[in-house]
């Protein structure tokens, strides 16, 4: 607060300080070299104002107005602080009070003028010889300049490396991003950490799967788990055991940037569809078919969905019935690839 | 003169004296008072961007007084009844409070989130400003350099910024810049790992690495090359329109002071003001509505702010092209939409001065803007080359179009992988031949100017009349072989 009363009590001060200067420093020709326009080609922004009261008593009044409504705000952070738009109303309303009396004050209070400045010439040739020769001068005498100069390089790239090389520390050898929390026995909870049995799974739904005892937070945690009539699945020979009862499950992370894929379509409209069941990434719409072993039909992922072996235990729950036999997530260098 | 006057002016004078004891600025002080702004509307854009990068430290401030940089999971116990119970990040726990229950927080988070959005846009506004009017001509490619890294950069940090919350929609624009930065080919694996501290969503100083990038490395980036940006215009002086006693070797304008100095502080109370209003009453990014991020969790709908949304544009409409040779990939999907696309947009931005200098020969200096219908070939490739990366941008929100208007999204992705080549070649011709219209017709565009211009003198007493209108240029104001050859 006392930042805006110092500020209004500065502009004032210095408006009454200009106004008091007298009418000196308002009247400079516009263009007195050689290429004096023509009166009849004035620039029609170009303006001499009266001084009038009248904007001057504006100017004073918004910003009595603003003071107001800057105390208005303090008023409303005191007695009502959760009020974002109370707050942001006081605050700008404030702010656009002080901006209108700023531009009034510069366009009708104070004196208006149209200057002529040169331009510098900015390459003067003979400076630059002189500090070209001066740099010079400092390598006078010395006979192996060569040879100075490349150790020094040498010297400094081989300093900078060794500054730079701590930032490997900052972060473990790529191979990590082959990890998963996947292996062979690990049971299947959902969010809320029950198991998932066997049973609930419904044709036509999805369901998110973590595994039990790891960090539901690693990369590679989340699955989708849906189950589809075994007459519609079509999977190479080898992924044959892969799905119990037809229930399979993929990485629910896109194999394109690394989002949750989180939409699951399942037509249900008639024989005649031709439309599979298929998963949707949210985030740039790669879709991916379950049926075919999570194949890409349509938008950017270069790789279907890698999918995970599942077994049912003796009581019904689902379990991995291994690993993921590619890298989960997006693609790099090194990622393994079915 | 009253004495209250006087006396300020007393107490001034002697701060003058006491600095200029030791510091003895003066003649710089008199020269930044005479400092002369050509008047153009189109020369506040870019201080609109300076307006907004001070309202983005003053906000930035107060925001990083609350927020907490860990990824570490907590249960929400706070004010925000539907979350309570719910497993979250100490990061996004602290962004919740502050908007929900730190006096002003949300306040002052919405104005810093509209700020950046703002932020962003003024540049790319001024960019074009700059483009179109060949004011990146010698002197000013080096300054031009200068600002195309300050929009990279601001790019960079908005993404960083709303990254740091840690909600649904951050989380989700992590792991896609994670599958970005995995993209590049032979050392985007390790970059990644490197960065992130393992593998996504990282380990526990992530957020930290993050917060010192979003709070230090790059606003820092930003304000030194602010600062050069500035300075670099002061010395060679703002670039002016062609008109009336506007010439190659001068400038004409108002000084600084008084005229010009409380005009761009309205500008800048104004920026301010819009943003408090916007920040009170237009909400922005509600984080309590997406909920923590996990990496199993998505949200169809999400969309990320607006600068973002070219590369977005850009991953969704590339083919599904990935180089895989011998069992390595050499170039992951992403590179394409996410590294590939943004460079070339930068590398053409960068390295047009030069090429059209290498194509026109026209290594002169110039200080006079070009109208951009002066050059139809420039002015035709720029608008064809904008348009390019904004069927791009737009393509970025056919999902939207799917939901409005239900018109299939595959279709629309089909039709815009054709449309984004043949959107620019008519934009190109059509440019091109509105701009040699206008040249041929000598008109002014937009500005249809006709009336009477009153001559007071300066106690407002009429002095004359002239009947003026905005028809045909005076003569050139400078024969091209005039220019001097400065360099």
């Amino acid at each position: 607060m006392s930042r805006v009363i110092g500020f209004l009590i500065a502009l004032r001060t210095t408006w009454r300080m200009l106004r008091g200067r007298g009418p000196a420093g308002d009247t400079p020709p516009p263009d007195a070299a050689p290429h004096a326009p023509t009166p009849g080609r004035e620039d029609p922004s170009r303006r001499e104002l009266p001084a009038d009261g009248r904007h001057e008593l504006w100017v004073a009044l918004l910003l009595f107005a603003a003071a107001g409504l800057a105390l208005s705000f303090i008023a409303v952070l005191a007695l009502d602080k959760s009020n974002t738009q109370l707050l942001g109303l006081a605050m700008g309303g404030a702010l656009l009070l002080l901006a209108g009396a700023t531009i009034l004050a510069g366009k009708l209070v104070v004196p208006q003028e149209t200057s002529v400045e040169p331009r510098d010439a900015l390459l003067v040739p003979e400076a630059a010889q002189e500090v070209s020769a001066l740099v010079h001068q400092g390598g006078d005498g010395i006979s192996r300049r060569g040879l100075l100069v490349c150790a020094g390089c040498v010297a400094g790239g081989a300093v900078a490396a060794a500054a730079a090389s701590p930032i490997a520390s900052l972060g473990p050898r790529a191979r990590v991003l082959h990890e998963s929390p996947w292996r062979r026995g690990i049971r299947m909870i959902d969010e809320t950490g029950q198991p998932l049995a066997a049973s609930e799974i419904q044709i036509g739904s999805f369901y998110t799967a973590l595994p039990e005892g790891e960090d539901s937070e690693l990369f590679g945690a989340g699955l989708l788990v849906i189950r589809l009539p075994t007459a519609m699945i079509h999977l190479p020979p080898a992924r044959r055991a892969w799905t119990p009862g037809g229930i399979m499950a993929f990485s629910k992370i896109c194999p394109h940037a690394g989002c949750a894929i989180s939409l699951y379509r399942y037509p249900t409209y008639g024989p005649t569809s031709t439309e599979q069941p298929a998963f949707t990434c949210p985030c740039h719409y790669s879709t991916f078919t379950p049926a075919d072993g999570g194949n890409v039909i349509f938008g950017p992922a270069g790789r279907p969905l890698p999918q995970l072996p599942v077994m049912i235990d003796t009581s019904g729950n689902l379990r991995a019935a291994g690993i993921f036999d590619e890298d989960i997530g997006p693609a790099w260098w090194g990622t393994r690839r079915a | 003169m009253s004495s209250p006057n006087a006396w300020a002016r007393r107490r001034y004078e002697r701060g003058l004296v006491y600095t200029e004891q030791r510091i003895g600025g003066a003649p710089l002080y008199k020269w930044a008072l005479r400092y002369v702004f050509p008047d153009h509307w189109s020369f506040l854009i870019g201080e609109i961007s300076l307006y907004s990068f001070m309202v983005l430290i003053a906000t930035g401030v107060f925001l990083a007084l609350y927020y907490v940089p860990s990824g570490h999971q907590v249960v929400y116990h706070g004010t925000y009844a539907l979350l309570r119970g719910q497993q979250m990040s100490e990061a996004y726990q602290s962004v919740l409070n502050l908007s929900l229950d730190v006096p002003a927080g949300l306040l002052i988070r919405q104005v810093h989130h509209w700020a950046a959005d703002l932020f962003v846009a003024s540049i790319v506004l001024h960019l074009l400003r700059i483009f179109f009017t060949g004011a990146y001509r010698k002197p000013r490619d080096l300054n031009y350099y200068i600002g195309l890294t300050i929009l990279g950069l601001a790019i960079l940090e908005g993404f960083a910024g709303y990254s740091l919350v840690d909600d649904l929609l951050s989380g989700m624009g992590l792991a896609i810049g994670n599958g970005v930065a995995l993209s590049i080919p032979f050392i985007g694996g390790q970059m990644a790992s490197t960065i992130w501290g393992g593998q996504f969503p990282g380990n526990s100083a992530f957020f930290s690495r993050l917060e010192i990038m979003h709070v230090f490395i790059i606003p820092v980036l930003l304000a030194t090359l602010i600062g050069v940006h500035l300075a670099m215009i002061m010395r060679q002086h703002h670039s002016q329109f062609p008109g009336p006693g506007r010439r190659e070797r001068n400038v004409v304008g108002t000084p600084m002071w008084p005229a010009y100095a409380l005009r761009a502080i309205g500008l800048l109370l104004a920026t301010t003001a819009v943003l408090f209003l916007m920040g009170g009453l237009v909400q922005i990014n509600p984080i309590w509505q997406w909920g923590p991020y996990h990496p199993y969790l998505s949200e169809n709908g999400a969309q990320p702010d607006w600068y973002i949304g070219w590369l977005i544009g850009a991953l969704r409409l590339m083919p599904s092209w990935e180089l895989v040779i011998g069992g390595h990939t050499i170039i992951p999907e992403p590179f394409w939409g996410g590294v590939a696309f943004p460079s070339f947009v930068f590398g053409v931005l960068f390295a047009w001065p030069s090429l059209e200098r290498r194509v026109t020969g026209d290594h002169r200096r110039h200080d006079l803007l070009d109208r951009p219908r002066d050059h139809p070939t420039r002015t035709a490739i720029g608008a064809a080359f904008f348009s390019w990366v904004f069927a791009i941008f737009a393509a970025g929100a056919l999902d939207r179009v799917f939901f409005r208007l239900h018109l299939s999204y595959t279709g629309q992705v089909h039709f815009w992988r054709a449309a984004i080549w043949v959107v620019p070649v008519i934009v190109y011709f059509v440019t091109r031949g509105w701009a040699c219209a206008l040249r041929r017709s000598k008109m002014h565009p937009l500005r249809g100017w006709q009336g009477e211009i009153v001559h007071h003198d300066r106690w407002g007493a009429v002095t004359g009349f002239e009947i003026g209108s905005d028809g045909p240029d005076p003569e050139p104001t400078e024969p091209p072989t005039g220019s001097p050859p400065d360099g």
